[in-house]
């Protein structure tokens, strides 16, 4: 179980999305290195449900993958870095998917552009065939 | 028999022990000419500093901390150097000068340990050692002068910005926010937590943001206050955009933008009577509030 | 399995519910559902939902509170969501999620209140 693992800054920690529990547990472990990283409770809240609407595309939609969660230290400034990736179908047409609205599965279509929303910087890469990795990442104290 | 490395340490403990005055006096010399200038600190204080530094660095090298490490890991010489520069660093001292302080400590400490130490080897050992670990203090000195200004910065940054959104409770259940100055993006996300949060800790139904003294409004802080007002409905209590100065209303107009879903009011007396009425309260007088007399608050 | 593990009080016309802990999606779905029947034998009148413990409202959690909301509406029930702290309203706001159909309160308490009032509703 690593969501309750204290991250040092610096520090790579991983989780598998296998199973609908793996949502509530990926939460669990960016909450607890939002808390770590210092946080606000406003910007803790955001990444946290960026992260949550990013992983439950990765289970939904790509058939699971990885959370890999990155604790940045200065320099140049402190922060949270995640990574979503999957090696499900890809997005077809990634420019439509980030448009509000635009939704394949369930949710009401937010789950990509609302995410970006949320984040400092975001990065997409897909296609289709080649799977979807997301990268987010937002610095404390903006 | 010692190994080199401790002989070396204790015969610069030995020197800087037996030394102790010679090198404070020496040091307090150099820094009254050097910080003369600026006559931020006096001859006394100059003592006292250098003393307190001495005896930590005494303490360090007859203790066991690693010797390169004496500096930056033993703490009552690491807490002697951050104190020094946090207080120079108030008082308006140069980071240079600070660093320069304790390099200039370094050449009293050399100076006394040539003459002291007459086998040259063990002599050359010392001024090496000692060098490395009083460069280890400067950088340290470094690191403290530009975290303590980074900490004055963000101190004044969160006065500024608590200075300039007061969120005042004015009636039972009623909020209101004078805003005054420009409104850029990164206040306006600010103001907007500090409204939502406020409604939170006092159960506030109605909160009044009142636009007076804010000299323009573009798209993206109309944005904002749209996105506030959507966020206060969403916790289940209401806002009001009050003083709306004609030139705002025709900006706001000419930009296109939709306040129609907001409830807005010219004045602060005027939104405060409505949000009286919605928290179920009446003005206590029966005449209509005068006007005038809040309107000529500047 | 037909229970959500959310207990559901009544209160005369009232149905109230409190989310106490973090929703897994199947859980929020199955609460829903048990919402709705309820909603229907008892033949309530309004819904009280109590988010106050909720640190996280995603797309999908609001998605599903305004589905309980139409679905009331559709069954002749008005449904208040109370005490949303306000980092999940900043972030609602920020993902573009208004939650259309959903009326909200400050708490429970204020919930029960603006529905006692005849013809209560917040806005007037």
């Amino acid at each position: 179980m690593t969501d309750r693992e204290v991250m040092a800054p610096g520090q790579v920690s991983s989780l598998q999305i296998r199973a609908e529990e793996d949502l509530l547990a990926a939460r669990h472990a960016v909450r607890a290195a939002a808390l770590e990283a210092g946080f606000g409770l406003v910007a803790q809240t955001k990444l946290i449900t960026a992260a949550s609407e990013l992983v439950r595309n990765c289970y939904v939609h790509g058939g699971g993958g990885e959370l890999v969660i990155e604790r940045l230290v200065p320099p140049p400034r402190a922060g949270l870095r995640l990574t979503i990736s999957d090696d499900g179908p890809g997005i077809v047409d990634p420019d439509a998917a980030l448009v509000d609205g635009y939704s394949t599965g369930h949710g009401l279509g937010h789950g990509l552009g609302g995410a970006k929303r949320l984040v400092d910087e975001f990065h997409l890469d897909t296609g289709p065939g080649r799977g979807t990795t997301v990268v987010i990442t937002r610095w404390v104290g903006r | 028999m010692l190994g080199d490395a401790e002989r070396t340490r204790e015969e610069i403990a030995r020197v800087v022990g037996e030394q102790r005055d010679r090198i404070v006096a020496t040091w307090v010399r150099t820094q009254e000419i050097t910080l003369a200038a600026g006559g931020a600190v006096d001859g006394d204080e100059l003592r006292e500093e250098a003393e307190t530094i001495i005896s930590c660095l005494y303490e360090g090298l007859a203790g066991a901390t690693p010797l390169d490490q004496v500096a930056t890991r033993f703490p009552p010489l690491r807490n002697a150097v951050t104190d020094l520069s946090h207080r120079w660093a108030r008082l308006g001292v140069s980071a240079t000068a600070i660093a320069g302080a304790i390099f200039a400590l370094k050449d009293a400490c050399v100076q006394v340990l040539a003459d002291e130490i007459s086998d040259l080897g063990l002599r050359l050992d010392a001024i090496e050692l000692t060098n490395r670990l009083l460069d280890g203090a400067g950088l340290l000195t470094f690191q403290t002068y530009v975290d303590s200004r980074e900490e004055i910065i963000q101190r004044q940054n969160r006065q500024l910005l608590e200075i300039s959104t007061p969120v005042v409770r004015i009636w039972r259940k009623v909020l209101a926010v004078p805003l005054i100055g420009t409104l850029d993006s990164g206040r306006a996300q600010i103001v907007m937590e500090s409204i939502l949060q406020a409604i939170q800790d006092n159960e506030a139904a109605v909160a009044i943001i009142d636009i007076t003294g804010v000299p323009t409004v573009d798209t993206a802080v109309a944005q904002h206050l749209m996105q506030t007002v959507a966020a206060t409905r969403l916790m289940g209590a209401d806002c009001i955009l009050s003083g709306i100065r004609p030139q705002i209303a025709q900006m706001i107009a000419r930009l296109g933008i939709d306040l129609s879903e907001i409830i807005t009011r010219s004045s602060l007396a005027d939104a405060l009577t409505t949000a009286m009425r919605m928290v179920g309260d009446v003005w206590p007088v029966e005449e209509k509030p005068s006007e005038s007399t809040f309107s000529n608050v500047p | 399995m037909t229970s959500s593990e959310i207990p559901i009080l009544r209160l005369g016309k009232i149905l109230l519910a409190g989310l106490l802990k973090e929703l897994d999606d199947k859980t929020a779905v199955l609460f829903a559902d048990e919402l709705s029947r309820q909603v229907s034998t008892v033949g309530a009148e309004a819904v009280v939902l109590d988010i106050t413990k909720l640190e996280i409202v995603d797309s999908f959690a609001a998605r599903i509170l305004v589905e309980i909301a139409t679905m009331a509406r559709l069954l002749g029930a008005r449904v208040v969501v109370a005490g949303m702290r306000y980092p999940v309203a900043i972030t609602l706001v920020e993902l573009g999620l208004d939650l259309p159909g959903v009326e909200t309160a400050l708490s429970v308490e204020h919930a029960v209140n603006m529905l006692s009032q005849p013809g209560g509703s917040r806005d007037g």
